[in-house]
């Protein structure tokens, strides 16, 4: 057996040596440690989600009640708009799935010690935190932060009449390249981490689908953001230096500008190429995160695990051929569109493939309906609802007339917003117990629920008939549009009442969140009765290092539930054979890495 | 040990992986991606990291050239001629893109510096390893001097501004500017980095170890940043 010891059991921290953290400052606050940095990404992600959430109750409110808060103008509800979808997308669901769940359970979920390099990544949590800063600056700035939309298309983001133009955009610029950087610091480290530092057993094909799919998202970054840093910087030169990269010749308040013959279609096609796989970083983390709630919470092994993983590197390769179908109607050569339908198309067949394998895993299984449970069933619900309007959105003829209405904001927020909140929310309430020790209170959680799962469904599937009957987005005041009928505004009234109420019953969820930390009820290391190796750990939650003086070896995939003969009716990933019967080693042979 | 026939896939993938008795080829890859701990056989992490980033850079620069040729294609003012913007009178000689000839020798030979630094790193000759890395750095520093010398010329003599140009299309000076300078500054970081490991290989940092590959990895990055010239080169100077 020595001679199978490569590097020695040691090897997932020989090469640098693992960081002692000496006093409260480097333990918490400049930590190295992979688990501090998740604490911090979350709670900063979670914080500036915050801003973003308030920002939507004001839009709402001026949609629902139009003028009812005197303070908000035209200019102010489209700077509300911006932050709120740049904040949503970027600085809370990236930052939370790779900066949080990413580093939390990466180096937990293959048994490693840390992430390779842990003072590049304590280094991307503070590059994070600046870029942050930045951005959250631009609404103390003159002019406040820029309201050209999260899109952000030139020319009219850098041009005078957009509000922001003065200085937010420039700080919304830097504060993307800024981002950009500590995106790559982290996004190196995790994908280099789970490629080559995995413990002894720990294939590639014993992953959990966790695992996979913030690999897989976190290279569809790595890949993906450099087009957003290069639009950024391209976009800043415009606006500072005046070149024309973006900016046509443009006659703007009576005067000709400076700029002439840039390319603003070039932007749209950097940005989507960004933007689209975007959309896959956010619900990548969340298919992987749901497939093992559901494994778990009905304590059956994933159908088809290996489908699982195909179908999630095919939807990480097929997203960066779709980007243009954001385009149809941008002028670009109506040909594209048949391209770009025809892939939009075909990624919906792997996506469909893992919402089966959800159906099946949950077929005749012991579905225990907890509070996780509930949140990624609801994901799954959701998902199916925005993904199906994606089918329509994806088709050139139906986008055509549906583009830039209620139909296009219902169908993102479902597909990208809600269901991977609700992912989100499923992963904090199952891994809170393995951070803190402490179950969050189940009662609040239920309520937290249930406000968040229906109310969310009373917000954006009444969307849907407002984009038919012709409501754009983007619209400060629709009074006076005769096209719209007047039960449109009884509509968006009732959304707005129920969008106060969702907001407001977050409070429940940080409530919880903080309670729990102190007076929760104490959880054990493995409350779920999970198979996987963060729940395997000495210390609940896991000291520094992890493993104590030996990390675990892998014997199994991550699904060995309603094990025949297994004492706890599951087995867990570091469960040698010879002690689980015959069952257990026939598990292992029937699902392992081959 | 009676465990280990136990172990089944675990330790016979293990097994596979070692070096020695391994297949080539398609197989090879195949088993070493069905591996444990490893994806890629013996490869430090240091070394799988920056393979990474390189790829992740790879696209950073697509997307300089790509928008680069965009605009190019879509600015209605005629583009200035390269051969004439590039050119410098020596000696009463009017020579075309002498300067960028002699750039772009600079850069490439500094790769062949750098891969024998690279060599004599793995044979542990400290003198030669760090003499050789600090010729390379030396010669992308030239490369960045003259660089400055080629932007002085351009702003102060011939009035080349990001915004304008007396030649033609103003998205010349954009593009130019903008992707030599993000080059540039990756040949900067570039002499940064190979210095201080250089550096540290003459002081011994690595004798402890043993373990000189980060000679190896400071110089993919360098290989990188010489690919990169050639594209921008292509692309900017003979197109």
């Amino acid at each position: 057996m020595a001679q199978t010891v490569v590097v020695g059991d040691e090897h997932a921290h020989g090469e640098q040596g693992l960081h002692e953290p000496k006093s409260f400052l480097t333990r918490y606050i400049w930590s190295q440690d992979h688990k501090v940095i998740a604490i911090q990404y979350s709670i900063t992600a979670i914080a500036v989600g915050l801003i973003a959430l308030v920002l939507s109750w004001l839009m709402r409110m001026q949609i629902g009640f139009p003028s009812s808060l005197a303070f908000i103008d035209q200019d102010r509800y489209l700077q509300f708009v911006t932050m709120h979808g740049m904040i949503m997308v970027i600085y809370l669901l990236t930052a939370l799935f790779l900066g949080g769940f990413g580093n939390y359970l990466i180096p937990l979920m293959i048994g490693a010690r840390d992430m390779v390099f842990p003072y590049v990544n304590m280094l991307s949590y503070w590059t994070y935190l600046l870029s942050v800063l930045v951005l959250v600056a631009s609404f103390f700035v003159p002019g406040g932060p820029t309201g050209a939309g999260w899109t952000l298309y030139p020319p009219q983001a850098i041009l005078p009449g957009t509000p922001g133009q003065e200085w937010g955009i420039i700080l919304m610029l830097v504060s993307l390249v800024i981002f950009v950087a500590a995106f790559t610091m982290g996004g190196l480290n995790y994908v280099t981490t789970v490629l080559q530092a995995r413990t002894r057993g720990m294939t590639m094909m014993r992953l959990p689908l966790t695992v996979w799919s913030i690999f897989t998202s976190t290279i569809l970054g790595l890949l993906a953001f450099p087009a957003l840093f290069v639009s950024g910087v391209m976009m800043l030169l415009d606006r500072v230096l005046t070149t024309s990269f973006f900016m046509p010749t443009v006659v703007s308040m009576g005067q000709q500008l400076d700029h002439a013959g840039g390319s603003p279609l070039l932007f749209q096609h950097l940005f989507w190429f960004f933007g689209h796989p975007e959309v896959y970083i956010v619900a990548l983390p969340a298919f992987g995160v749901v497939s093992d709630l559901i494994s778990t919470h009905a304590r059956k092994n994933i159908f088809g695990y290996r489908m699982m993983v195909w179908a999630i590197l095919a939807i990480g390769v097929l997203s960066f051929i779709v980007w243009a179908h954001h385009m149809y109607v941008s002028g670009m050569n109506p040909y594209f569109g048949f391209f770009f339908a025809t892939t939009t198309l075909i990624i919906a067949v792997p996506t469909a493939i893992k919402v089966y394998n959800w159906v099946l895993t949950l077929w005749e299984g012991d579905i225990h309906l907890t509070v996780p449970m509930l949140f990624a069933l609801a994901f799954i619900l959701t998902f199916v609802a925005g993904g199906m309007s994606g089918l329509f959105l994806g088709n050139v003829v139906v986008d055509v007339p549906l583009s830039d209405t209620y139909f296009v904001v219902a169908h993102f927020h479902m597909v990208m917003g809600v269901a991977p909140v609700l992912a989100v929310f499923g992963g904090m309430y199952h891994w809170y117990p393995k951070v803190t020790g402490r179950l969050l209170n189940d009662t609040l959680g239920k309520i937290h629920f249930w406000v968040t799962f229906l109310g969310t469904y009373a917000i954006y599937f009444p969307m849907h008939y407002l984009g038919f009957v012709g409501m754009p987005r983007r619209y400060y005041d629709l009074s006076g549009i005769s096209a719209i009928p007047h039960s449109a505004q009884t509509l968006n009234a009732f959304i707005t009442v129920v969008a106060l109420v969702v907001g407001a019953a977050q409070a429940l969820f940080l409530l919880n969140l903080v309670w729990s930390a102190f007076r929760g009820k104490p959880a054990g290391s493995n409350p779920w009765r999970a198979t996987t190796l963060e729940w395997q750990t000495p210390e609940t939650p896991p000291g520094h290092g992890n493993w104590g003086p030996r990390q675990p070896i892998v014997y199994r995939w991550a699904y060995d539930y309603s094990v025949p003969g297994a004492p706890e009716d599951f087995l867990p990933q570091n469960h040698p054979p010879e002690r689980s019967g015959v069952s257990g080693a026939g598990a292992d042979v029937r699902h392992g890495g081959h | 040990m009676a465990q280990q026939d136990m172990l089944g896939t675990a330790e016979g993938v293990a097994l596979t992986g070692e070096p020695g008795g391994t297949a080539d080829g398609w197989q090879g890859m195949v088993t070493d991606w069905s591996a444990d701990r490893q994806a890629f056989r013996e490869v430090p992490w240091g070394k799988a990291m920056m393979w990474i980033f390189l790829l992740s850079d790879t696209f950073i620069f697509g997307c300089f050239l790509t928008s680069y040729m965009t605009v190019r294609i879509s600015t209605t003012v005629p583009w200035p001629n390269p051969s004439e913007v590039f050119a410098l009178t020596i000696g009463g000689a009017h020579i075309p893109l002498i300067l960028i000839a002699i750039m772009t020798f600079i850069l490439i030979s500094s790769s062949g510096t750098m891969a024998m630094a690279v060599n004599f790193a793995y044979r542990r000759d400290r003198v030669r390893t760090t003499t050789l890395m600090l010729t390379t750095a030396a010669l992308g520093a030239s490369f960045v001097g003259m660089q400055a010398f080629e932007w002085t010329k351009l702003i102060v003599d011939e009035g080349v501004r990001p915004w304008g140009n007396p030649f033609g299309a103003a998205q010349f000076g954009s593009t130019f500017f903008m992707i030599t300078g993000f080059h540039g500054g990756h040949v900067t970081v570039g002499v940064i980095y190979l210095s201080i490991v250089a550096l540290k290989v003459l002081r011994g940092d690595y004798e402890r170890t043993g373990n000189y590959q980060i000679v190896e990895i400071a110089g993919l990055y360098w290989h990188f940043v010489d690919l990169v010239w050639v594209f921008i080169f292509a692309f900017f100077y003979l197109w």
